[in-house]
């Protein structure tokens, strides 16, 4: 196990970076993106896929990286919670949490964020059993649910009213030509 | 005064952005220059005496660093309260999962293998699993009878009391033990250096715990060691104690090694090695009259405090006084015992033995309900405190409280009666079986008895050059929101924007010791003090000629910069003193057991699905008088936390032991409630006031662990007619329930003659 010629070459884009590096091919991919890459935000819970505190987005897919050996992830697109916001400009799930109290210890945060932002791009406007059914693998032992549910639920309208606005503009410079 | 008041308003929290962001640094995200790994080699069996202790060949033991209890400075215990627990067991081991001897290594994956390279021969002695087993003194494992801690409290004459009775009601009520399961798992990280000595980072509640606890076992001064809080993923109680513990391996191997030293365990030590909830056992006998009034009561409360005393003294003295429930008792006799046995020492978890006396209290008062033939509601009326009357330490209830107006806000709120009524004209009709339940309960906030003065908490305020000031205390953050809230309190009592407040990390090299954050004590006990050191900072200031009374918040920023130029250092402290007219009796258990109660009325709605024999909670209304609140939706968040980990305690939360160990320490098979288990938890809140909070504020923290497993056990027995007086009530124990009862059901039906 500790012998680096066991190694290998590994590519993957974590946050829109392209990374290359060298790892043994059943790392787990949590332990790369933490220990490798510095990218604290994924969390180790449980080790055993339960907690879904490690979640990342795996090619638009989540996964508990604590399950991926690092190997099925060459090539792939990782986005963490440090890939949501935009410099200052935080993500409207973010903000959404932020506002609800939807974080409290925050050490789920990071994973459930991640699952939300999964549960969204599949169905833009869940229904309030919808987002408990899709964040149903993610455990947070601090709040119940209930707020996050609610700041995932006001995300949702807040993305939904920014792409209707967004499809008014459109609307209205096909109508300036 | 603010024309924006900050208390009461739901302001952005201090903690938040970091959170949501994954830029918040827990332990096991920060990594030292030339850190190596620490790992521990525990005990296999419950108790004997260690024999030898062997290393396989093929290990190079030389890479390693080891400590053996040998290896100690000071003394060898994990300083609490009886110090009786060794930091590394010498010679006899007490529980299973026992720490022997510690390793480190600059490669944390290969610490596993070395650990089961390492064998060490007992010879087994034996050993006690039960309160049975342990209050039966057949084998003596603790002291000289097993027994921590006892308490008696009466009031009246109960002996002179039972003749008068229509009725006697007798019941016994267990509750299982409970792991804290916060998601992030116990780990620190020491430093040591001969001229500095320890430095100590760690996911802990309660640094000045470590502090006491690393002098002791290190002999250092109190100068030489120093403890900062690391952001912290939840604790519940589970990093009150046990981070003392694992702060003082890491310590031991950083002085060996003279590296710095992380240790964080994986998920499954730390269920099976750290503290959990005390499985407990309540006994009640209660006389009542015919109308279900109560004349008196005995109430025998023991709780299994595992294999060393830690705080099992402290949970038990919370649960004895809040064993007989909000209601009016003429006369009563409560004792109480800890025992112990040779499992790993129970601990501190919210609501710290009230949520064990007040399960048997709730689903007794159910009891009394059924046997009187009156309703549980009517059996709470006719019993619940009022103010003026006292509680069973003998409290006068000065606080203007209507607990009946709470009762009926409450069922108007569930729509209780029209509920009640229709489930049980519909439940003949299905496998769906529908139930409502109810608990009525109280929460004593901040330190019991005397406990708050000989605590003498101080906390500080700083005026810092830039105008702005920083709140010094060593109460810490892990998710309810304690930086926010005390924020609030300075900037509110300095009319100060919120932004204009800053607040310390926990480092005992910067904050006074303002307690442990425990007990529902910190907005209520901590947050007055800082109220009183924000009063100390303005009225230095105005008595100075530096600032007019009616000042702006630019006028405090420039006369405070201006202190600190002309006057160097500007710190103002405040320290808990007792509030007078508090009386309490150590000796008897008599007198103001807390400054200020919060009271509750918690109703749950329940399905019992006969086809799965599962039970989901459909509906639950949580309403409590808390004083005032001061941060809504932390609040709120408080209570629906709460409520959600009291499900869990009720309906999931099972710990299969074995010979002393806990052998399900997995998320997989240790269930906890995910989303989709829960309903949304309806959260109503009264707000009386409270003249020993700041700003009117009570405790809150442990409140809501009291009262949902009652409430919905009394659910259960609601919707199936059948007693369930054990929890957790899992499917199988439901399934079993009804199988003795149609067992029994046939057996009379054939005794008297009916096919």
């Amino acid at each position: 196990m500790s012998d680096p010629r066991r190694q290998c070459e590994v590519s993957l884009i974590v946050n829109g970076e392209s990374r290359k590096l060298r790892a043994y091919p059943m790392e787990r991919l949590l332990d790369v993106l933490r220990q490798q890459l510095g990218i604290i935000g994924v969390k180790e819970g449980c080790g055993e896929g339960e907690c879904g505190s490690c979640s990342v987005l795996m090619d638009g897919v989540l996964v508990n990286s604590c399950l991926v050996p690092i190997l099925q992830a060459d090539r792939a697109n990782v986005v963490t919670i440090e890939g949501l916001a935009e410099g200052l400009q935080l993500h409207t799930l973010q903000q959404a949490f932020l506002e609800c109290g939807g974080a409290q210890c925050g050490f789920c945060t990071p994973g459930i964020i991640m699952a939300a932002c999964y549960l969204l791009n599949k169905k833009p406007l869940p229904t309030l059993d919808g987002i408990r059914e899709g964040l149903s693998g993610n455990l947070c032992r601090c709040t119940g649910y209930t707020q996050i549910c609610e700041a995932v639920s006001e995300a949702a309208i807040r993305e939904n009213a920014k792409r209707e606005n967004a499809g008014r503009m459109n609307v209205g410079s096909v109508n300036e030509r | 005064m603010n024309v924006n008041p900050i208390v009461g308003v739901s302001v952005p929290r201090k903690e938040g952005r970091d959170k949501v962001t994954g830029r918040a640094q827990y332990i096991d995200d920060i990594t030292l220059p030339g850190m190596i790994y620490g790992a521990t080699v525990r005990s296999s069996i419950p108790r004997g005496k260690i024999r030898k202790t062997s290393f396989a060949p093929d290990i190079a033991w030389d890479e390693f660093v080891i400590v053996w209890a040998k290896d100690i400075p000071g003394k060898n215990c994990v300083a609490l309260i009886a110090d009786d627990q060794p930091c590394l067991a010498e010679g006899v081991v007490n529980h299973p999962e026992e720490p022997i001897l510690l390793l480190a290594h600059p490669n944390r994956h290969i610490l596993h293998k070395a650990i089961s390279a390492i064998e060490i021969e007992y010879d087994p002695m034996p050993a006690l699993f039960t309160i049975e087993e342990s209050e039966r003194l057949t084998e003596i494992i603790w002291g000289k009878d097993n027994t921590f801690k006892t308490y008696l409290v009466e009031k009246g004459n109960v002996d002179e009391t039972w003749a008068k009775a229509d009725y006697i009601v007798e019941g016994e009520y267990t509750t299982g033990a409970q792991e804290q399961l916060y998601i992030e798992n116990n780990g620190v990280i020491a430093v040591f250096d001969l001229e500095q000595g320890i430095t100590l980072w760690g996911s802990l509640q309660c640094p000045y715990y470590v502090h006491k606890a690393l002098m002791k076992l290190c002999n250092l001064p109190e100068n030489k060691v120093r403890v900062v809080q690391t952001e912290t993923g939840g604790a519940f109680g589970g990093k009150e104690d046990y981070p003392s513990m694992i702060a003082g391996h890491a310590a031991l191997l950083a002085m060996k090694s003279g590296k710095p030293v992380k240790i964080v365990y994986d998920r499954m030590e730390d269920m099976v090695v750290t503290t959990k909830r005390h499985p407990s056992r309540t006994r009640h006998r209660t006389a009542v009259t015919r109308e279900g009034k109560i004349l008196c009561g005995e109430i025998d409360f023991a709780v299994d405090g595992g294999a060393y005393a830690t705080l099992s003294s402290v949970v038990l003295s919370r649960g004895t006084i809040h064993a007989g429930g909000p209601y009016y008792w003429p006369s009563i006799r409560i004792s109480a015992k800890a025992l112990a046995t040779n499992a790993p020492p129970h601990g501190a978890f919210r609501g710290f033995g009230a949520p064990q006396s007040l399960f048997a209290m709730e689903r007794h008062m159910d009891r009394i309900a059924a046997v009187v033939g009156i309703s549980p509601v009517e059996v709470r009326r006719r019993n619940l405190l009022k103010a003026g009357q006292t509680t069973a330490t003998e409290q006068v209830i000065h606080e203007p409280i209507d607990l009946n107006q709470l009762l009926e806000r409450g069922l108007a709120l569930s729509d209780y009666s029209a509920k009640k009524k229709r489930f049980q004209k519909e439940n003949s009709s299905t496998i769906r079986k529908k139930g409502i339940g109810i608990a009525t309960f109280l929460h004593g906030a901040g330190f019991t008895g005397s406990g708050e003065r000989y605590l003498a908490s101080v906390v500080g305020i700083e005026g810092r050059a830039d105008g702005r000031v920083r709140v010094l205390v060593s109460s810490t953050e892990f998710g309810q929101g304690t930086k926010t809230v005390l924020c609030q309190i300075a900037a509110e009592e300095l009319r100060l924007p919120y932004e204009a407040v800053e607040i310390a990390q926990p480092d005992t090299e910067q904050v006074p010791n303002s307690g442990p954050t425990v007990a529902s004590r910190t907005v209520m006990v901590v947050g007055k003090l800082v109220q009183s050191a924000a009063l100390g900072i303005r009225e230095t200031l105005v008595n100075a000629g530096f600032l007019r009374k009616g000042y702006s918040p630019e006028e405090f920023s420039e006369a405070c910069s201006r202190y600190v130029a002309e006057r160097g250092e500007f710190k103002s402290w405040a320290r808990y003193e007792a509030p007078p007219g508090i009386f309490w009796d150590d000796e008897n258990y008599r007198g103001e057991a807390y400054a200020a109660y919060a009271w509750a009325v918690y109703i749950a709605e329940v399905t019992v699905d006969l086809a799965t024999y599962a039970v989901s909670v459909d509906d639950f209304v949580a309403l409590q008088e808390v004083g005032k609140v001061l941060h809504p939706i932390l609040a709120r968040g408080q209570i629906t936390g709460g409520v959600a980990q009291g499900i869990g305690f009720a309906l999931y939360e099972k710990v299969i032991w074995q010979r002393g160990r806990m052998q399900n320490g997995q998320m997989t098979n240790y269930i906890m409630p995910t989303s989709a288990d829960l309903p949304p938890i309806r959260v109503y809140f009264e707000e009386l006031g409270n003249v020993h909070g700041a700003f009117g504020a009570k405790g809150i923290g442990e409140l809501p662990m009291d009262g949902p497993a009652p409430a919905i056990v009394n659910a259960i027995e609601d919707a199936l007619g059948l007693r369930f007086d054990s929890i957790p009530v899992l499917p199988e124990d439901i399934f079993q329930t009804l199988a003795a009862d149609s067992r029994s059901q046939s057996a009379s039906l054939a005794s008297q003659g009916v096919r």
